[in-house]
């Protein structure tokens, strides 16, 4: 018997579409647009030279000449968080990488394997989680040397045990449903169900954490710039220049204001990106019966 | 006078409308079977006499409890009545109790919230009600959590804090919905009990026809939100003058046609089970203290012929599932061997197992939760063509995909939906069309039809028995529920406490239980030729 299907398969355009209706991934998906532009931008251009110390103007506040006014040194800070982005974003998204491509799968193995493998693999996490990541990082340098890249590393590897761990609990929560009972019963092995049938039911979850992380990420940073472990001076970090502001707070608020806000505004983008890439994913909310 | 009064009240959430015109009365002593499919706006109307509705939900017309207007009733004068003059009993008694308080504490809780009765005093009356419902101090102290107790044992203190201040009026929403047949037989006998001894007003909530005829002297019969018909129960049922009363009456004693037995006794046969016995070890009491080894199959032997369809009937917890799961290689027995095909299929592994996987399939009782929320439903039922010594192409898939959904009654363009998007009933189709999409010698189902309504349960177990015909696919119904059993399936196998105590040709053993097991089984299982016989006779 011959039955004739013509449906219509769900297009890389139809989901596109999709996603330009839903607020939330929009809204993410300009801010987070707007501050890759800032640090793509800055690599030409930067309303003053972020190297210059020009003593006579330090902390001024914000005005028409500087947006957002000047440190301590006088160095104009709007050009500052620009250049920060650069470091900031780059650390933070290497290291959540890192976390998420080996500690979701980590997490994911010992969720399907349970029992010694998974009490093993539970407690080496355990491990990597009882050094502070900023005492590993210092360990990795020491043995590595220090710089940018080897940073990036030991945020990344502390990264990798909260990835396994909410991994492995949401994972967990799927393996009893009957719907894994189904695939078993059909011969899955348990590698196939995990990508086929956990990953995407804990993909919300894991990108939850991801945005969490990657604000972590930029304060992690910013500990290891403040070490002189991270990006080298006088290149800015948003995590250095806030350490740096802690001494002026009361004389000059502004130069923790700004590159706080530059951190909010780029986790808050990543947030709303993270919801509506969620949302966009659900079937639930993909059509309408 | 009437106890609780429901004149033209209708209900919308949102802009949904719920409930139209609903006319409803509780007299003292007197129960009130409130029956209705899923969706059907019972649960509902429970709710709005509790007044517990969802922000939303805008209700008019007139509820009237005991000379007091419900609907213009404040939340401070509702929190009087809740629990002191109406109590409510819920489907669920998993989740209705608090897993971190004693059940002597939640007994307790409302006497001492109703009365501003001392800690003491309280106490002595919920251990008096406590020991009312049938958990007796000496077996059941107050200290116990619910975690450890039964499922029946704790709908019965659920009973018990909704019966401790002698309410006027109980509403009990689908109570031994989630129990076995034995159990639902005690607790509604415990029910009947309550009712007669205070004189209090029972509405009781069910889409299982049979129970509410054993148990109410009216009943209303509720579709989509609307009162179909209402009235005294025997002539209700045994009239059924109201279509929609017809085929509900019709739909629960509903008997597929089959042609009877076909080629069996004959052949090889298709599954041999023997000795299987399975073991859970204990749980760590302590670092070095072990609680004993559960046995929860033990010793089970059986066999079956291609083409036989087979009942495992049995108690919750009496270890039909473990078996069936050893059955389909998703456990390993303790001890016994487990042939299919004459292949023993213990102790291989997965890729060893494909041949023995492609003949067996199942069917699972939940159609919610057995399938993947985030896969169409084209990869949902395809996902048993894995075991396929030949890869099928995306197109053989999408054909063979489309076919399936043929043979069990849905559409070619149910393929790019997501699961969500159908019922429940349409849910255990897709679930069979999953199951029978490589031809398979033998179906597994676990339940299958005991979480639908009773008409499409009719209309599935319609389905099991075509495809039974037509494919010659033998089954292995596992259910606690008599009449799938006899509707469907040849021979029954008992089982209690792991072991099976009794088997034999499915008329033979329904209507001439030998084993204690069965006879159990048998007289609890709610009936609805003989429930309305009763009425009819009690009448006169």
């Amino acid at each position: 018997m011959t039955l004739h299907i013509d449906i219509p398969e769900e297009t890389f355009g139809s989901i596109l579409a999709k996603a330009f209706r839903n607020t939330a991934f929009v809204a993410g998906f300009v801010i987070t647009l707007l501050i890759l532009a800032m640090a793509v931008v800055s690599y030409g251009w930067t309303p003053y030279d972020v190297t210059k110390l020009v003593i006579a103007d330090k902390t001024q506040a914000p005005s028409l000449a500087h947006w957002f006014g000047t440190d301590h040194f006088g160095r104009d800070i709007l050009s500052m968080v620009m250049v920060g982005a650069r470091n900031s974003i780059a650390v933070a998204l290497v290291a959540v990488g890192i976390g998420m491509g080996v500690g979701v799968p980590l997490g994911a193995f010992a969720a399907a394997r349970g029992g010694l493998v998974d009490e093993a693999l539970m407690r080496l996490n355990d491990l990597v989680f009882a050094f502070p990541a900023l005492l590993s990082a210092i360990m990795i340098t020491a043995i590595f040397g220090p710089g940018a890249v080897n940073a990036i590393i030991a945020i990344g590897i502390f990264n990798i045990p909260v990835f396994a761990r909410v991994a492995r609990a949401g994972a967990l929560a799927i393996w009893p449903r009957e719907f894994i009972l189904a695939a078993r019963a059909a011969g899955k092995s348990s590698t196939q169900i995990s990508i086929e049938h956990v990953l995407p039911n804990i993909a919300t979850l894991l990108l939850v954490q991801g945005t969490i992380q990657f604000a972590l990420g930029i304060l992690a940073e910013a500990g290891l710039s403040y070490l002189g472990l991270g990006a080298q001076p006088p290149m800015p970090s948003w995590g250095r220049m806030l350490f740096e502001a802690q001494t002026h707070m009361v004389v000059a608020p502004w130069m923790a204001i700004f590159p706080g806000m530059a951190i909010v505004v780029t986790v808050l983008g990543l947030n709303l990106l993270g919801d509506g890439i969620a949302d966009i994913l659900d079937p639930k909310s993909r059509r309408q019966r | 006078m009437n106890l609780l009064d429901i004149e033209n009240l209708s209900l919308t959430i949102g802009d949904t409308p719920i409930l139209r015109n609903v006319e409803l009365s509780v007299a003292p002593g007197e129960v009130m079977g409130l029956v209705g499919e899923s969706g059907s706006g019972k649960s509902m109307t429970a709710l709005t006499v509790m007044q517990l509705l969802p922000h939303a939900a805008r209700a008019t017309g007139r509820v009237t409890f005991d000379g007091i207007d419900i609907l213009a009733a404040t939340e401070d004068q509702m929190c009087a009545l809740r629990g002191d003059d109406i109590g409510m009993v819920f489907q669920e008694p998993m989740t209705a109790l608090n897993p971190v308080k004693t059940i002597g504490e939640q007994v307790a809780e409302g006497i001492r919230w109703h009365t501003k009765a001392s800690r003491a005093e309280a106490e002595d009356r919920a251990r008096k009600m406590l020991d009312r419902v049938g958990l007796p101090s000496a077996k059941f102290p107050m200290s116990r959590y619910p975690h450890e107790l039964s499922g029946g044992q704790r709908q019965r203190v659920v009973i018990a804090i909704a019966c401790a201040l002698k309410p006027k009026l109980l509403i009990a929403d689908e109570p031994t919905t989630a129990l076995d047949v034995v159990l639902q037989a005690q607790i509604l006998d415990l029910l009947r009990d309550l009712v007669a001894e205070s004189r209090m007003g029972l509405l009781l909530i069910s889409h299982d026809l049979a129970v509410v005829t054993e148990m109410a002297d009216r009943i209303t019969i509720l579709r989509h939100g609307e009162v179909m018909e209402a009235g005294d129960t025997a002539r209700t049922l045994s009239e059924q003058t109201h279509p929609y009363t017809r085929q509900l009456a019709q739909a629960s004693m509903h008997v597929p046609a089959r042609a009877r037995p076909h080629g069996i006794e004959t052949g090889r046969p298709l599954l041999q089970v023997e000795g299987a016995t399975r073991d859970y070890p204990g749980r760590l009491a302590s670092l070095f203290k072990r609680a004993p080894t559960i046995r929860a199959v033990d010793h089970v032997s059986l066999s079956m012929t291609p083409g036989q369809s087979v009942a495992l009937v049995g108690r919750s917890g009496c270890g039909k599932s473990t078996l069936a799961r050893m059955i389909l290689a998703l456990d390993q027995p303790s001890s016994g061997t487990i042939r299919f095909h004459g292949e023993t299929i213990t102790g291989k592994s997965e890729a060893e197992l494909k041949p023995a996987r492609r003949d067996m399939q199942v069917v699972f009782q939940d159609p919610y939760g057995s399938f993947d929320p985030r896969q169409k439903v084209e990869k949902l039922v395809a996902e048993p063509l894995h075991v396929l010594e030949k890869k099928p192409t995306r197109a053989e898939r999408r054909e063979m995909v489309a076919h399936a959904l043929h043979e069990v009654g849905l559409g070619v363009s149910d393929m790019d939906k997501y699961p969500h998007e159908f019922s429940g009933g349409q849910r255990q189709r897709l679930s069979i069309a999953r199951a029978i999409i490589t031809r398979p010698k033998l179906v597994v189902a676990d339940e299958p039809v005991s979480a639908l309504d009773v008409s499409i349960r009719a209309q599935i177990l319609d389905l099991f028995a075509e495809l039974n015909q037509k494919l010659g696919i033998a089954y292995l119904f596992i259910t606690h529920d008599l009449t799938v059993a006899r509707a469907i399936t040849d021979e029954v196998l008992v089982m209690h406490e792991g072991k099976i105590v009794e088997r034999g040709r499915t008329s033979e053993v329904l209507d001439h239980p030998q084993s204690e097991a069965a006879k159990a089984l048998v007289t609890a299982a709610p009936d609805l030729h003989r429930a309305i016989a009763q009425r009819m006779q009690e009448q006169g």
